[in-house]
């Protein structure tokens, strides 16, 4: 400390402005989570079998593939949020940047084949593929 | 940089005196089994939607991987850990909605809570498998 005005030495200090919106939307895909993610376990937990064909006409209907995309956006956004909080607890200065770079990568990599995965299954349903 | 701490104020959290308590569990559970989800799940999951997504032969591998390599051993190895991780970060999930209130914060009440979520995710975890392997 001691160089520049005090204007100078406190500036960028302060907080972001994002805390508020970061923790609301933490909560609103928290809430969103809770019911698709119920959803999901009942639906696994109903499957008759967890062969090749059971699995993709049950993936391939509209009210299965509709909230698995709905999923895959909370779910991902969601921890999305979450992880970024962990990081910034433990990791500081290049390897927090390094990090959160890492995180963003894996999110959008994973949510990527996921909504490919649910579409090409959804759209090629009755098709020979 | 302040030196002097202002006399009318608490000191406050002491850091040398504390306790153990159940919410502390609670706490680091949700931390971990959020990431654990967000890690592991996250690889199991799209691996099996890419699976299914690949055709009858990539879903294969999939099956054989968690379904019958060793007896299906690592189904049930990731199968019960990410059950028991979700119930667990649910139940501290909607745990964190009733503390954002300004509920639930009195010593007893707090503790009472705490345990209710382990309660939960142990129950509905033995639930889900008992309906899987047994009822079904
Ligand atoms: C039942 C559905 C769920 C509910 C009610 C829920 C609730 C919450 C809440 C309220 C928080 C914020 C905690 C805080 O502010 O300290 C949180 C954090 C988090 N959640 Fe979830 N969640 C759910 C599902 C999931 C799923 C499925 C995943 C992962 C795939 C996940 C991963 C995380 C992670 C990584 C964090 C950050 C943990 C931390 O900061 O320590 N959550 N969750």
């Amino acid at each position: 400390m001691g160089q520049g005005t005090e204007l100078g030495r406190v500036r960028g200090l302060g907080s972001a402005k994002e805390g508020a919106h970061h923790w609301w939307q933490q909560r609103v895909t928290a809430a969103a989570n809770l019911f698709l993610m119920v959803w999901f376990v009942i639906a696994i937990a109903r499957l008759s079998a967890y062969d090749y064909d059971t699995v993709k006409v049950w993936l391939s209907s509209a009210w299965v593939a509709i909230p698995m995309l709905l999923l895959i956006l909370s779910v991902f956004w969601h921890f999305r949020l979450g992880l970024q909080v962990v990081i910034e607890d433990y990791l500081h200065h290049e390897s927090k940047v390094a990090a959160i770079f890492a995180l963003n990568f894996f999110v959008i990599a994973t949510a990527a084949i996921a909504v490919f995965s649910i579409l090409k299954v959804a759209f090629t349903a009755g098709a020979h593929v | 940089m302040a030196t002097q701490r202002p006399i009318a104020r608490p000191l406050s959290p002491h850091l040398s005196i504390w306790k153990w308590g159940p919410h502390m569990t609670v706490s680091i559970l949700h931390r971990v089994t959020g990431d654990g989800m967000a890690t592991v799940g996250t690889v199991v999951l799209v691996w099996w939607l890419a699976a299914i997504a690949g055709g009858e032969r990539s879903y294969a591998t999939f099956h054989f991987v968690f379904g019958e390599w060793l007896g299906g051993a690592l189904g049930y190895l990731f199968g019960v850990g990410l059950t028991l991780s979700f119930f667990q970060h649910l139940a501290s999930g909607i745990r964190h909605f009733v503390l954002d209130t300004g509920a639930g914060y009195e010593l007893k009440g707090n503790r009472r809570g705490s345990m209710a979520t382990f309660a939960f995710s142990i129950i509905a975890t033995a639930a889900f498998w008992a309906y899987l392997l047994g009822v079904k």
